[in-house]
């Protein structure tokens, strides 16, 4: 992998959901570089912490969430910002929408029936002081480039199918050509059709310079396998091993990563021949983890350090970072 | 003997008041399921695929065509509220969209205790029902204490899904029809989910009809494929025959669009 310049990162960050009598450790410690030009992949298993990552990506922090500690920065004209010592609606007003674009899980089913997409171009325009009737007209190629009839733009979500409910959204959350662009889930309610046309649009959009980088959040190994440069995967609320796609597909370290490997299904000489695989138990409460590495209950080579210590993510071959004993001098 | 059987099934929505348009969104399909038997329903989305299992749970009538379901016509021979009930039972959905299937104002073991109060002998005091419940989350991978007691917006989607599915432990029905039940389930947790789905079927011989656009999930669980297009059945017959060699050329387009994990897709 070429070097390349860094967009985001965050370090040591720990955002905890406080409630009333417990605190979930949605994301705890995790360190995270996003580059220019690259389409990173998050995948974990639910409630493994990618939501709530990804509002931490964009700073979307509201109560109960909170970030208990740690430091987000964005780069903007060439420099870091430290957007975590900013308020949310600080980073809303300045950063959201330009620099930074979320469209959450479920986003396509959250738009209102009763409104017409030019609507939510309207309150674009005016959230961010730009005329109307130009936004209005931006709206209209980028919806051509996202292969809907401009007229769609004056419907109701109710009609459009689910597919083009999709690129209807990615087409207004990137109509003001955001550098960062991050999209949790979107395809998991999409038949694989409009998957495929849907990731098509994504990455075209790349490739025209609207978005610089996507974050891509994902159960589905598969499809990131499709996409990404780089893929992140999430135990727990901690991050088990970040790599370059075709090598942690070729050969996961992680044992997690083993497991979620062994257990995509698609239709495949070498998927046949291996069989259904599961990992046995099931993703620990995030209120009362367990001690050292998060998945030692469920890791068929925990060793005894594995329940006393926290593994820390160590870059053991280039580009490669994992957080496992067995790659690691302390195990002796 | 087939537990299910469906004749030349159709169904025809009107739309509007004063020009009146008409979708033909199931057109003349016919099928069976026998007991114990694996069958997917394969399509995109729109092809018909919810209407044909909403008619089969009763809960939208066919224009035309019969469902037959333990030799009785579901839509002719069920007259009273204990025939009704009775097939409640025996025929359940999970559905597709988990989110929906919650009341954001209960707890979400509400839906397990409606299952309890389904049951037709219901365990007879709430310790051995709660009992019931417990176990029934234990088959599905969920600790009980991960989500008595939760709102469902306190739940993932995941475990939502899960909870859906364990109320066919509850129930034990003989047919359950599962629309996208692994959609919002993540790739982990699927196999589980197939694998329980399974057992079910190993130990009842529940029959299973999957309704999914993931022709691969279709691959490793079905005993049959069917897959529909704009209302009809295009193609059908054993996985491998669908999958590996599909002839109608819709069948090869949802085949091409399956993200693999050892092939890139072509035209991303
Ligand atoms: N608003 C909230 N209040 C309390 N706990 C929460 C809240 N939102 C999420 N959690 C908890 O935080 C943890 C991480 O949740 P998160 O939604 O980030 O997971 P996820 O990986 O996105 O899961 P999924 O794949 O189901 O979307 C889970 O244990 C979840 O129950
Ligand atoms: N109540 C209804 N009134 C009018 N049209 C309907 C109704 N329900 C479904 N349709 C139409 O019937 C067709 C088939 O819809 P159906 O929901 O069965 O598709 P599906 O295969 O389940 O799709 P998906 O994969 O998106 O769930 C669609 O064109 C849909 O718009
Ligand atoms: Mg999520
Ligand atoms: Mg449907």
């Amino acid at each position: 992998m070429k070097n390349r310049e860094i967009l985001f990162k965050m370090e040591n960050v720990k955002a905890y959901y406080k409630l009333e009598e417990v605190t979930v450790k949605a994301v705890d410690d995790v360190s995270l570089e996003i580059f220019e030009d690259e389409v990173i992949g998050i995948v974990g298993e639910s409630g493994s912490g990618k939501t709530t990552l990804s509002n931490v990506i964009s700073m979307n922090i509201m109560k109960p969430l909170t970030l208990v500690e740690g430091k987000v920065f964005l780069k903007i004209n060439g420099e870091f910002e430290e957007i975590s010592s900013m308020s949310r609606e600080e980073v809303k007003k300045k950063f959201w929408g330009k620099e930074i674009t979320i469209v959450p899980q479920a986003a396509m089913n959250a738009l209102m029936p009763t409104i017409k997409m030019s609507k939510y171009i309207e309150h674009l325009a005016q959230s961010h002081g730009i005329d109307k009737n130009e936004l209005l007209s931006k709206a209209e190629k980028r919806f051509e480039e996202v292969g809907l009839d401009p007229l769609w733009l004056k419907r109701y979500p109710f009609e459009l199918s689910g597919g083009m409910k999709q690129r209807a959204v990615i087409a207004i959350a990137t109509i003001l050509n955001p550098v960062l662009l991050i999209v949790d889930e979107p395809t998991s309610a999409l038949d694989v059709v409009n998957q495929k046309i849907f990731l098509k649009v994504l990455m075209q959009m790349k490739k025209m310079g609207i978005v610089k980088s996507i974050v891509f959040i994902t159960h589905d190994i598969a499809t990131v396998r499709q996409i990404a440069d780089r893929m992140v995967v999430m135990y727990a609320g901690k991050i088990a091993e970040i790599s370059p796609i075709e090598e942690i597909v070729q050969k996961p370290l992680h044992p997690y990563t083993q497991g979620l490997l062994n257990s995509v299904l698609t239709p495949e000489p070498e998927i046949r021949k291996r069989g259904i695989t599961t990992i046995p138990g099931a993703p620990p409460n995030l209120v009362n983890p367990p001690s050292g590495c998060r998945f030692h209950p469920r890791c068929s080579y925990a060793m005894d350090i594995c329940k006393e210590k926290v593994p820390p993510l160590k870059e053991i071959e280039k580009n490669r970072k994992v957080a496992c004993f067995l790659y690691m001098e302390e195990r002796k | 003997m087939s537990r299910l059987v469906v004749e030349n099934l159709t169904k025809v929505f009107s739309l509007g008041f004063f020009s009146r348009r008409y979708i033909k969104a199931v057109n003349n399909i016919s099928f069976d399921i026998k007991e114990g038997e694996i069958v997917s329903l394969v399509g995109e989305s729109g092809s018909g695929k919810t209407t044909t299992a909403k008619m089969i749970l009763r809960l939208i009538p066919p224009t035309s065509g019969r469902i037959l379901f333990e030799g009785k016509d579901i839509w002719k021979d069920i007259k009273s509220q204990e025939a009704l009930r009775d097939f409640r039972r025996k025929v359940h959905a999970v559905f597709q969209d988990p989110f929906a299937s919650y009341n954001p104002f209960y707890p979400v073991e509400r839906t397990l205790w409606q299952a309890v109060n389904l049951l037709e002998k219901s365990p007879s005091n709430k310790k051995e029902a709660l009992e019931l419940i417990k176990e029934s989350l234990v088959r599905v991978g969920i600790d009980p204490k991960d989500i008595l007691g939760k709102y469902p917006h306190q739940i993932s989607g995941g475990q939502k899904q899960r909870v859906m599915i364990a109320r066919c432990w509850i129930l034990k029905p003989l047919l359950i029809i599962a629309d996208e039940p692994t959609s919002m389930v993540d790739a982990s947790s699927r196999g589980g989910i197939i694998q329980l789905l399974e057992e079910l079927r190993e130990e009842q011989g529940t029959s299973i009809m999957f309704i999914t656009h993931d022709l691969g999930l279709a691959y490793y669980v079905s005993d049959n494929i069917f897959v529909m297009k704009d209302g009809e059945i295009v193609e059908r017959g054993h996985p491998d025959k669908v999958v590996l060699e599909p002839t109608h050329e819709y069948s090869k387009l949802l085949v091409g669009s399956i993200p693999k994990l050892y092939r890139k897709l072509e035209g991303l």
